[in-house]
């Protein structure tokens, strides 16, 4: 991949990536201009070495299909991804992803997207969802572990991530998000602390429709990793948060546990709070006992976009920033107030969530 | 009085023109249109200086002032008043987290909650003794390592029974004092405090300060004095002083 040189912007005085979220329970959309103009305030909280953006709902026509987003070094890395694909899928529709490169000041990788099926046939399973998930996961690990200067950055149905190393405002002009309109939205500003600045290390992380941002860094990520690789996962984008999307993935997908139990998991009560509270501690202390490995460390701010809905939680001791509005069926989320009121001049309820409690945010069944 | 729009100006901007406007000699300002600039009113020095704050103000509001008054009004973000010295900051809304910050002198008055670590290392400095008072809920980490100044928590908007305070209040407190409208779970207080109930003097300070507030906000005096204070105090002035040595 482009690894860009990290400290090639200046030095800078703030710092903390800045979240925007954003989500409608009744699926009315809108277009990612206001995403892009309220992730655009928080600029100052990154430092132009990855911004990204990640909508639900914007490929109606393909809604079947799993949309693959691709990053190309090479021409080399492209033609042997699409010979995987081809073998392992039925592509129905593949063109580049529109962009605008006038819109970055470096270079961009190749950029491709793919809506496809994983073939079946032949393999000794039955065609239900979960394991057609189950392939396209495998194709994703496949591609990113084994095909060099290839990077599969989406998968998900009828959603899609765009991100790259810029500022917000250039990766949203650069992939002309306002062209694109959604239910559930996430947008994020990034300042990279310990991890390169490279264009696959831009936030959302994506698997199937699991889509994180992240504010903070995962301490716990070596623990993560190990235990994550024990059930397959590939971890091989170099930052912390791939390990929230994966887990996510593995509790909620594989192992069917609700989206709150899996924030418990990840984010823990504190063995005191276990033992003063009676009327659950039982249950905690196994969650706790059986997913210690699975705990998040450090500091965190994460929303976490799903096909189904929109969540956004705290490390245990409320290290990083998080605020809530809404008004009628839609819902803000962000690192900052006043982002949430350049989506919303009104909002009827401002609120900050309690430290590890999740907010989880359903779209209505239709 | 100079009103200045903030729509859309970048904060080192919109920062210059406030503290060009007070150095020409401007003593009222009114800021409209105000939306995530950070830094505002930062460092301003001077008495009898007023500046009414339109919109939602960034992280840093007043950091480092002495001696004006910033009146928000609606909510603000993290670290107001972030190590102030001296003046006033009224909020006539909710405030994020760490507000009042080290703080050194001066009031800093919020109407509604607060979020987690307020107050934390608060000090006054010879003449000087920051108050901090807030009319809803606080989460964690209240005045956690406080060193000094008085800290006023009043839950007014808590519903029955709901904590008006969240874990670890106080914990390494060692200067200063707390007053809680309401009772007091010594388990969520860090075990460098001690509660007691309030005497004369405490009782005319709080009075004094209630008073103001009730004031700056409308709200009836009589009903926040209406429940009973508890005393949060430091039980050593050096909590930690025997950790590495005998």
């Amino acid at each position: 991949m482009n690894q860009q040189k990290i400290f090639d912007r200046g030095i800078r005085n703030i710092s903390g990536c800045g979240l925007v979220g954003w989500i409608n329970k009744n699926r009315k959309k809108v277009s990612g201009e206001i995403i892009k103009k309220s992730v655009c305030l928080l600029n100052d909280r990154g430092n132009g070495l990855g911004a990204g953006f990640a909508a639900y709902g914007i490929y109606p026509d393909y809604k079947d299909l799993y949309a693959f987003h691709l990053m190309y070094d090479t021409k080399k890395s492209q033609n042997e991804t699409e010979k995987h694909l081809k073998e392992t899928c039925t592509i129905e529709h593949l063109e580049p992803i529109p962009t605008n490169p006038k819109a970055i000041k470096n270079s961009n990788p190749s950029l491709m997207r793919y809506f496809l099926k994983p073939k079946l046939a032949g393999k000794n399973i039955d065609t239900s969802a979960n394991t057609e998930d189950d392939e396209v996961v495998k194709i994703v690990m496949a591609v990113n572990d084994r095909i060099e200067g290839a990077f599969a950055f989406s998968s998900g149905k009828n959603m899609g991530t765009f991100k790259g190393v810029g500022f917000p405002e250039e990766i949203a002009n650069f992939y002309e998000i306002d062209q694109y309109s959604g239910y559930i939205w996430i947008g994020h500003t990034r300042f990279p602390t310990n991890t390169p600045g490279w264009w696959g290390g831009a936030h959302p992380f994506t698997l199937l429709d699991w889509a994180i941002i992240h504010n903070g860094e995962i301490s716990s990520y070596g623990i993560n990793k190990r235990y994550l690789e024990m059930f397959g996962y590939k971890l091989t984008l170099m930052t912390d948060t791939e390990v929230a999307t994966y887990l996510f993935d593995l509790l909620v997908r594989k192992q069917k546990l609700s989206i709150k139990t899996a924030c418990t998991i990840l984010a823990p009560p504190f063995w005191k709070d276990i033992d003063r509270n009676n009327s659950n501690s039982d249950s905690m202390e196994k969650l706790r006992m059986i997913y210690g490995s699975a705990a998040l460390n450090g500091p965190f701010a994460i929303l976490f976009a799903h096909k189904n809905g929109l969540v956004g939680f705290n490390d245990r001791v409320k290290l990083r920033p998080l605020v809530l509005g809404t008004k009628g069926d839609t819902v803000y989320m962000s690192s900052e107030q006043s982002a949430i009121y350049v989506m919303c001049d009104s909002p009827e309820k401002v609120w900050s969530p309690k430290a590890s409690d999740p907010v989880i945010v359903n779209l209505n069944k239709n | 009085m100079k009103t200045i729009d903030a729509k859309g100006v970048y904060y080192r901007d919109l920062n210059r023109l406030i503290r060009e406007t007070i150095n020409n000699g401007e003593r009222e300002i009114y800021l409209k249109n105000v939306k995530g600039q950070y830094y505002i009113c930062d460092g301003i020095k001077g008495k009898n200086i007023k500046v009414t704050i339109d919109g939602i103000p960034g992280n840093d509001l007043a950091a480092f002032m002495d001696g004006p008054t910033v009146i928000l009004k609606s909510n603000g973000q993290d670290n107001i008043g972030n190590t102030m010295t001296g003046g006033k900051i009224i909020v006539n809304g909710i405030a994020g987290d760490v507000c009042g910050y080290a703080m050194r002198g001066g009031k800093l008055f919020v109407k509604g909650d607060v979020g987690y670590r307020v107050g934390i290392h608060m000090k006054g400095y010879k003449n000087l003794n920051p108050v901090i008072i807030i009319g809803g809920k606080a989460g964690d980490f209240l005045g956690e390592y406080m060193a000094g100044g008085i800290l006023i928590l009043l839950g007014l908007n808590a519903k029955d029974n709901e904590p008006i305070y969240g874990d670890y209040l106080g914990t390494g407190m060692h200067g200063g004092v707390m007053y809680i409208r309401g009772n007091i779970d010594l388990s969520r207080c860090g075990k460098e405090v001690g509660i007691k109930k309030l005497d004369k003097n405490d009782k005319k300070i709080l009075s004094s300060l209630i008073k103001e507030f009730s004031e700056d906000f409308s709200i009836n005096y009589d009903k926040i004095m209406s429940k009973e204070f508890v005393k949060l105090y430091p039980k050593t002035n050096r909590p930690y002083g025997a950790l590495y040595a005998k």
